[in-house]
């Protein structure tokens, strides 16, 4: 006699007790701290704040332990909790001129106003494992230097003050918010941008990848790239100005991109840009060489049929919670679609048969 | 602020809203017929049944056009205290309140676009009398058909006729309201 | 209980206003997708979304809430939705259609008769049914804007030729009042038939893909065919091996490793009902 399967409650109130036994491993080893995974760990801390659109280094931290350290999962997390939360205004945008630089590089220039400062990078690390790190070795204190304080001005201002790149001129207009409107295409560079901020790193760094290998290839130099934190302010209506908030950390990427020219207009860079919460380097890159080539139609170059340049594609698929839900739930069961279609082929497959009987019997 | 401003909200919004937006969708979803929708007391001359439509859907997304005599201070404060929606002029309005003779002419408003229908106004018009009776409706949501006191037919026949654009309209009465969608054949 | 940490229904009444306008312009255009701001939900797309999200937006205390995955209430997923709801909108839950006045599906139209009152909402994974077609929403936007609808006759037409058939098995496309073509979701093609002129209103929520659509009751609903080829709503040519019902629509069971099967109604409800009156089919103990 067959038994129709029950019990759907009791294996998922199971299978979750399962999970967090599995999530906080052999017991005889001490347990990660929140603290820990925000200290030690920030480079990934920064990756769930910047995809999860959310900055709070101890939420994206212990997401990351509630996750078992699957960042998309952690990034998911993050993107739900954000969803509850009241909104109490927008800040005044960021003025990524006032950065307190840990990091600033140019390619484009040697030197310049503001200096190169390497920062805090892996660059020129060699990529050697060090086993001193696995018997906890404690580091020794870096060197220091005094701030300046100064402020350090944008490379792709001193070209503009010869005109030689194209004008980035303000826009007052507010920019739409993609999580509180649905995508519609066209979608205009805020939209894109916005959508590319918070877009899968591994998704961003491949489309950019293929500009650089031809795929509407288009000449980037890192004009500059900077990481540091900037004041966040909002403007309290009853107050009549605006008041810092507090500070974040991000990384600005501006790229200087192959020029165009006309009849009527000199030739002239053009630019793309990356701006991502956090220390996200490779993310911030890959952002402004995506910017850029999604920019084919208003500096009027041709569709080349690049992926990189398919605003519809690329906005799409960008986002990991949309594509690895979607992905994840052919997990799902699926039997009375997949009955169906099995009953089809076996009718097909009976008529088919009985037709080559009959072809064999005439 | 007017002590009428901040009061006559719905008691407990997200249970008196889920209430009321039954009672709006089954009104849509089933033109014609009449459904109770209470819960607010909204300064005059809105009627109870018109609040509760306006703190249902009506926000700070949702710009508003207010026809005639429902535009005034009190009702101007009370939607701006209790929903935020801001107040706009018929060209670019989501809702528009006033009397059926108020709202008109129609081709003032939004009627969507061929690529999206649903950016069109949803007309809220508030009468005297809502019965059963008049008009015969036909369409979606009328198993066979359905009689509604509605006012002018041949300005729903024209509205109706440019389907699938076109706006769509609720009716308030005290207490009650039906619904018209575009849809809705009217003879 | 009720979670009180998060507003009824979960969502806030922003969100659920949005979503409720959405609704209303849906039932308005039967069968046009209307986009929607889609929230990011605590379960993952493509679990359900969309439909969780609609049902936020209609549920009051006074429901009576059912889920159904692939026909059956105790899936896991419908199991897992079913509790999302009993925590967050401390609605009264039931496996019984007739009782329920909300019922949230995946994949399955139950086989009772639905009626006035009560509220269907479909679970959608991809609303447009000329995704598989052309790919760009920009075109098919379009082609629903013209009512271009030639691309999907055309495959449908090449399947004929190809196999005999229109090899469409389930997410069958419907033209609904003779103006859009509509995905009615990866139900069987055996439910295409209850989706025109039923007496329940049908909410269909793709929370991934941004679009809500909607039957209003009694809407003329078409399924896709030619003239020479009509609608085939067929299915699995047995009885339910537990209840012996002969007109609903069944799961296939493996029951051993030598070519063992048997088949039973995917609707546990409607099978559960009639065995409970008595009815039995040839596998049953």
């Amino acid at each position: 006699m067959y038994v129709a399967v029950k019990g759907g409650e009791r294996a998922i109130e199971n299978a979750h007790a399962w999970l967090a036994e599995e999530r906080r491993g052999d017991l005889s080893i001490d347990s990660l701290t929140v603290p820990q995974i925000r200290e030690q760990l920030s480079l990934a801390v920064n990756r769930v704040m910047a995809e999860g659109s959310l900055f709070d280094p101890d939420l994206a931290a212990l997401a990351i332990k509630q996750a078992r350290g699957d960042l998309i999962e952690a990034i998911f997390l993050i993107r739900a909790y954000r969803t509850t939360l009241p909104r109490f205004g927008s800040s005044a945008p960021i003025e990524t001129g006032k950065m307190a630089c840990d990091r600033r590089i140019s390619a484009t220039f040697k030197d310049l106003p503001g200096g190169q400062v390497l920062g805090p990078t892996f660059d020129y690390t060699h990529r050697l494992l060090d086993f001193k790190l696995a018997a906890d070795g404690e580091v020794p204190e870096g060197p220091t230097a005094p701030a300046t304080g100064a402020d350090v001005p944008h490379v792709t201002e001193f070209l503009n003050q010869e005109g030689l790149i194209e004008d980035a001129l303000p826009d007052d207009t507010t920019p739409r918010d993609l999580t509180r409107e649905p995508l519609e295409l066209p979608a205009d560079r805020s939209v894109r941008l916005q959508a590319l901020a918070r877009a899968d790193e591994g998704f961003t760094l491949s489309m950019a990848y293929s500009t650089q290998r031809g795929y509407a290839r288009n000449h980037a130099f890192v004009g500059e790239l900077r990481i540091g934190t900037v004041p966040v302010e909002m403007e309290i209506p009853e107050l009549g100005f605006s008041i810092e908030i507090g500070e974040i950390a991000v990384t600005e990427c501006e790229t200087v991109n192959q020029f165009k020219g006309s009849k009527t207009e000199p030739p002239q860079f053009t630019r793309g840009y990356g701006l991502v919460f956090g220390q996200t380097e490779r993310k911030a890159i890959s952002m402004a060489l995506v910017d850029r080539a999604l920019r084919w139609e208003e500096l009027g170059e041709d569709f080349e049929g690049a992926p990189a340049q398919d605003a519809e594609f690329v906005l799409y698929h960008a986002d990991n919670i949309q594509a690895t839900g979607f992905l994840e739930h052919i997990k799902l069961p699926h039997y009375v679609d997949f009955q169906s279609e099995l009953e089809l082929v076996r009718k097909l497959r009976r008529e088919a048969t009985a037709r080559t009987q009959q072809e064999a019997a005439e | 602020m007017e002590t009428a401003t901040l009061t006559g909200g719905f008691a407990s919004p997200p249970i008196d809203a889920a209430r009321a937006f039954r009672a709006i969708m089954e009104a849509m979803a089933r033109p014609g017929t009449l459904h109770d929708l209470d819960g607010c007391t909204p300064p005059a001359p809105l009627a109870p049944a018109t609040g509760a439509v306006i703190l249902t859907l009506c926000d700070a997304d949702t710009p508003i056009y207010l026809a005639g005599n429902v535009d005034c201070p009190d009702v101007r404060d009370w939607i701006a205290f209790h929903t935020g929606a801001p107040l706009t002029g018929p060209e670019h309005c989501m809702f528009a309140f006033g009397t059926w003779g108020d709202l008109m002419p129609l081709n003032r408003f939004p009627a969507g676009c061929a690529e999206y229908p649903d950016r069109s106004s949803t007309l809220v018009a508030q009468s005297e009398k809502l019965c059963p009776e008049g008009a015969t409706l036909t369409g979606p949501g009328i198993q066979t058909q359905a009689q509604l006191s509605v006012p002018d037919p041949h300005l729903l026949q024209a509205n109706h006729a440019q389907y699938p654009l076109g706006v769509d309209f609720i009716f308030t009465c005290g207490t009650q309201i039906a619904a018209l969608p575009r849809s809705t054949e009217v003879n | 209980m009720t979670d009180q940490a998060y507003n009824f229904a979960y969502l806030d009444e922003q969100t659920k206003r949005m979503i409720r306008r959405a609704i209303l312009k849906g039932l308005a255009v039967p069968g046009y997708q209307v986009p929607f701001a889609s929230r990011e939900m605590p379960m993952p797309y493509g679990w359900g979304t969309g439909g969780v999200q609609v049902s936020a937006a209609v549920l009051t205390p006074e429901d009576r809430f059912k889920v159904i995955d692939q026909g059956a209430d105790d899936t896991t997923n419908a199991v897992s939705i079913r509790s999302f709801f009993e925590r967050t909108a401390n609605v009264e839950t039931t496996t019984k259609t007739e009782d329920a006045t909300v019922i949230q599906t995946r994949h399955r139209i139950p086989e009772v008769a639905l009626s006035e009152g009560q509220i269907l909402v479909y679970q959608v994974p991809i609303p447009e049914p000329l995704r598989f077609l052309e790919p760009r929403e920009s075109e098919t936007r379009k082609m629903h804007s013209l009512e271009e609808y030639g691309l999907m006759h055309v495959k449908l037409y090449e399947d004929i030729s190809r196999h005999g058939h229109i090899a469409t098995a389930y997410a069958y496309p419907v033209t609904v009042e003779a103006r859009y073509v509509m995905d009615p979701s990866p139900i069987p093609k055996f439910d295409n038939p209850k989706l025109g002129d039923n007496p329940a209103i049908q909410l269909f929520g793709a929370g991934r893909e941004q679009r809500i659509y909607a039957l209003p009751p009694y809407t003329k609903v078409v399924s896709l065919d030619f003239e020479d080829h009509p609608f085939d709503p067929s299915k699995a040519d047995h009885p339910c091996g537990l209840c012996g019902a002969e007109n609903s629509y069944l799961d296939e069971v493996i029951t051993d490793d030598a070519g063992g099967r048997m088949f039973v109604c995917s609707d546990t409800d409607y099978c559960e009902d009639r065995q409970a009156s008595g009815h039995r089919g040839k596998d049953a103990a």
